[in-house]
């Protein structure tokens, strides 16, 4: 029994972190249309940069800032969101596609330089040397995944009352005007290229928060965490799930993370042996036909965005007679 | 040095008939293809099918010409992978982005090619295996120009730049000269008023798309040849494809050229500076400097 009960905090506490990556998505696709093609990196970025701020001195790599946990998480995130800035200061007054390119140029330069670069991080064999907050006090059992797991969910509900707000908020309206008709919302004297910009890197560092957390749980981090495949399934997760609407990217996340669990314990479980080596390739080949499949035939996701009219006009003419 | 400007210079070659079809659909049908580096691994594995049919059809083609390690056969297989190729393209277009386009916006279609590129590439994994194949198992021997400094070619190495380059030429011929080019080129500018003008539109974009698929069939075949064929192929040809798009600016065909070219040296001159772990990046850094000081490539035009 306290076996399903850890498996299954040890599922939602990954999923909840993943859901924080697929809200900051959220913010950028959802409420801007902003696509960024490298998600990874910039969780990367924030894995990467916790860990590394946040970690005891090791021989041959970059560490031993040793600063406290909270420090070093907002550490991470402000790697994160700097990356996203220099980026997005670049590509956001050009055409779409230069974000879509630029990102996906990040996500395989960041992964590439990680594993490649051994003075930098560890190269191939990934940061180590970083002790998880507080596991002096608590140990490692169950009792800290699930502490770990409260502050993880913790950590959600503020992102989602933050963007909740956020969304709801003039700059909310802002960002669906961008969105929505860029020279409108120019010709009211707003600067699009400014407040896309702003709603990237934020975006960007709610991401960096998720990839910290996530080198938090595991206390380690290497270049196979920053495969593209992660951008794959937060993609899926937040078109899944319904782009524009918060609660969708949550929910999203967790129904994609199961279907992604299921399935691979499914493949190795009933799949015959020599089949195991392309179980992979199978999963990809599932997500993709989700990602291409929603698109086709339900592009606002399950749990639609949902559109508010911020301010009526007039009522028509013929109404008014009554 | 010499030697990495000379290699440059034929990764150039396949890596420009890449870009070419790229950028046409990115300046026609406004989007970004992740799944258009898939159309070269899709062309070198149908032309790795065609090849063993040819020569168990017909063993006499299977012999080499001169000193290439090309057959007859392969050729053969080449030209059917171009058709096969072009028409899937076509067909992935009228099944998926069609109705994609016709659902959502433009930037559903960027993700539907993500998409795609994830279902074509590991299809193509689960029905050739994940291991490596060769067109031919022989060892080609790389032709000494020159022992001071040290400047090594393969034979095949040069029929891959003089066909890249005819083929360069005949598409050039086709843009320039024929009624359809001009037709392409006014779609391209005004799709409304090229309709206005008789332009049929779902057959010029079907035209593009069987262009594209064409040349990224020949491109994949060429590095098939050059390196080895891998399901995961595309994966690490989609980056410098793209580079060489915006190096050039998005929807210039002559710019896709030069760019491959420039791409490809650029990949290979960095050998001289960087350890080979870092090649995958080169491509990443040459799109920022080209934001930085040209937004819009070589040849490109602001465009909303």
């Amino acid at each position: 029994m306290i076996g399903v009960i850890s498996y299954l905090v040890f599922f939602a506490t990954t999923a909840a972190i993943l859901s924080i990556a697929v809200l900051g998505l959220n913010l950028q696709w959802g409420n801007t249309g902003l696509f960024n093609g490298g998600v990874v990196a910039f969780f990367g970025a924030g894995a990467y940069g916790t860990l590394i701020l946040g970690g005891t001195p090791q021989d041959g790599h970059l560490g031993g800032f040793g600063l406290i946990y909270p420090a070093a998480l907002l550490g991470g995130m402000a790697l994160a969101g700097l990356m996203a800035w220099v980026v997005g200061l670049l590509t956001l007054r050009l055409r779409h596609d230069y974000l879509a390119i630029a990102t996906f140029g990040v996500a395989v330069a960041f992964e590439n330089l990680m594993r490649n670069a051994e003075w930098l991080a560890g190269g191939a064999k990934g940061v180590r040397g970083f002790e998880r907050p507080l596991r002096a006090a608590l140990g490692d059992g169950f009792l800290y995944n699930l502490l770990f797991f409260i502050v993880v969910l913790l950590l959600l509900i503020a992102v989602y009352l933050f963007l909740e707000r956020l969304v709801a908020s003039p700059f909310g309206r802002l960002l669906r005007a961008i969105r929505e008709d860029e020279e409108a919302a120019q010709s009211l004297g707003k600067s699009p290229a400014r407040i896309r910009l702003t709603a990237f890197v934020t975006g960007s560092v709610i991401l960096g928060l998720a990839g910290g957390l996530y080198g938090t749980f595991y206390a380690f981090v290497s270049p196979q965490d920053v495969l593209p495949t992660l951008t794959f399934q937060i993609w899926a997760m937040l078109i899944v799930g319904g782009a524009g609407n918060n609660r969708g990217a949550i929910f999203g996340a967790f129904l994609i993370w199961g279907a992604w669990t299921a399935s691979g314990w499914a493949l190795s479980r009933f799949a015959p042996i020599e089949a195991q080596l392309y179980t992979g390739s199978m999963q990809f080949v599932l997500i993709g036909v989700v990602i291409v499949g929603m698109l086709m035939w339900r592009p606002q996701g399950l749990l639609p965005e949902r559109l508010v009219v911020s301010q009526r006009g007039a009522t028509p003419l013929a109404k008014q007679g009554e | 040095m010499i030697q990495n400007l000379i290699d440059g210079i034929l990764t150039g070659s396949y890596l420009s008939l890449g870009a070419i079809g790229l950028t046409l659909v990115m300046h026609i049908l406004r989007f970004a293809n992740f799944s258009h580096a898939e159309l070269l691994s899709l062309g070198a594995y149908c032309a790795l099918v065609f090849d063993a049919l040819v020569t168990a059809l017909v063993p006499g083609l299977a012999a080499k010409l001169g000193p290439l390690s090309l057959t007859w056969a392969l050729i053969l297989a080449t030209l059917i992978s171009m058709v096969l190729t072009g028409l899937s393209a076509a067909l992935i277009d009228r099944l998926v982005f069609k109705r994609v386009r016709e659902k959502g916006q433009e930037l559903s279609m960027v993700f539907a090619s993500f998409g795609m590129a994830l279902v074509i590439r590991n299809v193509i994994g689960l029905i050739f295996g994940l291991s490596p194949e060769l067109y031919s198992k022989d060892i080609a021997f790389a032709t000494i120009l020159s022992r001071d400094p040290l400047i090594l070619v393969k034979p095949d190495q040069v029929f891959v730049l003089v066909a890249a380059l005819l083929l360069m030429l005949i598409l050039h011929l086709i843009l320039s000269r024929t009624t359809f080019g001009y037709a392409l080129r006014a779609v391209a500018e005004n799709p409304s008023l090229a309709q206005v003008n008789g332009v049929n539109l779902a057959r010029t974009i079907m035209a593009v798309w069987l262009i594209g698929g064409g040349l990224a069939a020949v491109a994949g075949v060429f590095y098939g040849l050059s390196h080895q064929i891998i399901p995961v192929m595309g994966r690490d040809l989609v980056l410098p494809i793209f580079a060489a798009t915006i190096v050039g600016g998005i929807g210039s065909v002559y710019g896709a050229v030069l760019g491959g070219f420039i791409v490809g040296i650029a990949g290979n001159l960095a050998l001289v500076i960087l350890p080979s772990g870092y090649t995958p990046s080169v491509p990443f850094l040459l799109i920022l400097v080209v934001l930085l000081i040209r937004p819009h490539g070589l040849f490109g035009e602001a465009r909303a």
